[in-house]
């Protein structure tokens, strides 16, 4: 189903935001459609700058990743909506100079997904989405529970991180993190479906199966909305782009692109 | 089919057929998309996307067709301002930047349309300096298009296309009303195609007729510049402010559209605010409006009023006729300027086409479903024939990815695809306005655009096989 009408969002635009984006270009221009990778809530464009930002580049994609607005150095934005964060997205992937992969991680991946319905992206790579709902809360009571309150959703680094990562480097990257607005978060919450992308881009899920925020089967979930199945990581915690084995799903999602 | 850009791969299918004479080159599958403005760029995105090998010829070097002032057809004038916020201007896949204004200028959106055309990859696809002598229906709903390079350089060729979209602009071939005693006149006397910068008007006695929205615009620039300003309309307007409440006015009137409040609560309110902020304009000496808000085009402008109330503009009615050296109005009055800017807007043109394609009226006017489908052509469009009370861009879109649709349709379920054409052909004289638009030959283009692209929308989900 395209959404053609859309008075709301005509008649209430999303307010400009500055926004952070962080880049790594090829030595070469191979041809290779731009990626762009968009973190979850409270984490930043550093999460990708850390590992991924230039193993991509150095396969010969111009990588990009942003901070959505109210994370790491993008404009403070504390009443921002999930269709705000889905705006930030489809912004920096309009102003690439190509059509863009886009790359959404946890709740990063439903903002992602919202922007696909809204820019026809290239392809779209939803890693560990959290595409929310009750479910979601339930499985995580004690990272909910202040959220419901309007607190911030507290991510610790033994939930993130498998055990293969140092405790004290997951601890700092841990303290690292920020929060979303507390609008998004009870949207989170609500877990609207997104709408159909459009353009009909090819759409990848990865996940783990040992992820203790998304549940394996909210990934298959997700996998089978865009008519697919997941390609899981065993052993990784939620955050693949900072675990041990970084290295791994971000060399999977780069040879699909080079397939599909 | 597989397509590589270039000479090389352009003409690799020899002939196959023969047209009075000269060769035809088959190009199969691909459909072609005349002109490379907004429409045209839009047409080749979208068919691209649905798979479909596209061919686009554009007469000028370069894309953008009316928004690019390089090109000699372009209206464009140094200080073209756009009617519609950004929400109603821009694609509706790709939006413009944040940091652009509410109502960006008329360079923004060219090099947003030269970004447009880089990001998706379009550029390949069209033929620049080459224009469109002819085009004609093949046997198989197919098209035989003649091409030769502009102001007539190369030979001509033929190439035989599965569809063809028209997108080549209802902006460019200026309207002349025929006033008598104009060809006696003495006086320089322009259309306003030909003005482009204010320094035209500097230290002149200036004649604007015409209440359109270039009509106004010019008439606040020689408010401005010139030592005299006659602004010469033919009946009352409604001249909206381009913000209220706060907020660009197009998006004020779209809260109400959200808000599903009826037409006549809408035009209520709309005059209400119209009357509290823009005010009274019979104060003025100008005509009250001889319709209700919302039945025809709005004039956005908020300086028009302005320079009126400081004297700058002086309104006068309609020209009856001209003299030698001066101007007769419908009142008796005779004024004497030293230049008039007929700003009595354009016509659509297909010079390449015969009219009867187009279901074409003795008055001129194209009788197409939707503004968009030719009655016994279901592989025929015209894209971006429409003045919408919005930006038209987003109208566009939709309406090439209708086209493209039906195009697959027609492989997919044949049955279906004639069975939904015969429907849109019963619809031709179906008019697509909320409200009594007036009957002037400015207006019959005109469109809603929440009840366009209603009817569009369930075409597209009609068209899904």
């Amino acid at each position: 189903m395209l959404s053609v009408i859309r008075t709301r969002e005509w008649a209430f635009p999303v307010p400009p935001a500055r926004r952070e984006v962080l880049r790594a270009t090829p030595e070469a221009d191979l041809g290779k459609p731009p990626v762009l990778f968009v973190p979850g809530f409270g984490h930043a464009a550093w999460v990708f700058a850390e590992h991924w930002l230039e193993h991509t580049a150095d396969r010969g994609f111009p990588a990009y990743a942003m901070s959505l607005r109210g994370h790491g150095a993008s404009a403070p934005a504390p009443k921002a909506d999930l269709r705000a964060y889905a705006h930030d997205v489809a912004q920096v992937a309009a102003s690439l100079p190509r059509r863009a992969v886009i790359v959404g991680h946890g709740a990063g991946a439903l903002a992602a997904a919202h922007a696909l319905a809204r820019y026809p992206a290239k392809a779209g790579v939803l890693v560990a989405p959290v595409f929310g709902g009750p479910s979601t809360a339930l499985r995580n009571p004690l990272i909910c529970l202040p959220a419901l309150f309007g607190g911030r959703l507290r991510l610790s680094a033994n939930q993130l991180f498998s055990r293969e990562l140092p405790s004290s480097q997951g601890r700092t990257y841990a303290k690292r993190l920020g929060r979303a607005s507390r609008k998004a978060q009870w949207q989170l919450l609500a877990g609207r479906n997104p709408e159909d992308p459009v353009g009909d881009p090819p759409v990848l899920v990865v996940g783990s199966p040992d992820d203790r925020i998304v549940h394996d089967s909210a990934v298959r979930k997700v996998a089978r909305r865009y008519g697919g199945a997941p390609l899981l990581f065993p052993g990784m915690g939620h955050d693949l782009m900072l675990d041990a084995r970084w290295r791994e799903p971000i060399d999977a999602i780069l040879d699909w692109l080079e397939k599909a | 089919m597989s397509y590589t850009a270039g000479p090389t791969g352009f003409d690799a299918a020899a002939a196959t057929a023969w047209r009075d004479g000269v060769p035809v080159y088959d190009r199969g599958a691909t459909i072609c998309v005349i002109g490379a403005g907004p429409s045209g760029l839009t047409a080749i995105k979208n068919l691209k996307e649905h798979g479909f090998g596209v061919d686009c010829y554009e007469r000028e070097t370069g894309v953008g067709g009316a928004w690019n002032w390089r090109h000699n057809r372009s209206p464009m004038y140094a200080s073209t301002h756009l009617i519609s916020s950004k929400p109603f201007t821009q694609f509706p896949d790709f939006p413009m930047p944040d940091e652009w204004p509410d109502y960006p200028k008329h360079t923004q959106v060219l090099a947003y349309l030269d970004h447009y055309a880089d990001h998706f990859e379009l550029r390949p696809h069209i033929w620049f300096g080459t224009e469109v002598v002819k085009a004609e229906p093949a046997e198989g709903d197919r098209w035989d298009v003649t091409t030769r390079g502009t102001a007539g350089y190369g030979s001509e060729r033929i190439h035989r296309y599965a569809g063809l979209i028209i997108a080549n602009g209802h902006n460019w071939s200026p309207k002349r009303p025929d006033y008598e005693g104009l060809a006696e006149f003495k006086v320089e006397t322009i259309h306003s195609s030909a003005y482009k910068d204010v320094a035209q008007l500097r230290g002149r006695k200036v004649l604007v007729i015409g209440g359109g929205n270039t009509g106004c615009d010019i008439a606040v620039e020689a408010a401005q510049q010139a030592a005299r300003c006659w602004h010469s309309t033919r009946r009352g307007y409604w001249y909206a402010p381009k913000f209220a409440l706060g907020r660009p006015a197009d998006q004020v009137n779209d809260l109400m559209l959200w808000l599903r409040l009826p037409l006549r609560m809408r035009q209520w309110l709309g005059a209400k605010t119209m009357r509290s902020t823009v005010g009274d304009l019979t104060r003025f000496g100008l005509p009250e409006p001889d319709h209700k808000l919302y039945e025809t085009h709005p004039i956005a402008n908020s300086q028009l009023v302005y320079y009126l109330g400081h004297g700058s503009i002086t309104p006068v009615p309609d020209v009856k006729r001209f003299h030698r050296n001066s101007v007769e109005l419908s009142n008796g009055e005779e004024i004497e300027p030293d230049l008039v800017v007929l700003a009595t807007g354009y016509s659509p043109a297909f010079e390449f086409l015969d009219p009867a394609l187009l279901n074409t009226d003795p008055q001129g006017k194209p009788r197409l479903a939707l503004h968009v489908f030719a009655k016994r052509y279901p592989t025929l469009a015209v894209a971006g024939l429409l003045q919408p009370d919005s930006g038209l861009f987003p109208l566009v879109h939709w309406q090439t990815v209708a086209f493209a649709k039906l195009m697959r349709l027609r492989e997919a379920a044949p049955v279906k695809a004639s069975a939904l054409h015969r429907k849109l052909e019963s619809e031709v004289d179906r008019r697509w306005t909320e409200a009594n638009v007036k009957n002037s030959s400015r207006h019959w283009f005109e469109v809603s655009h929440v009840t366009y692209l209603k009817a569009i929308d369930q075409l597209l989900q009609e068209a899904t096989p």
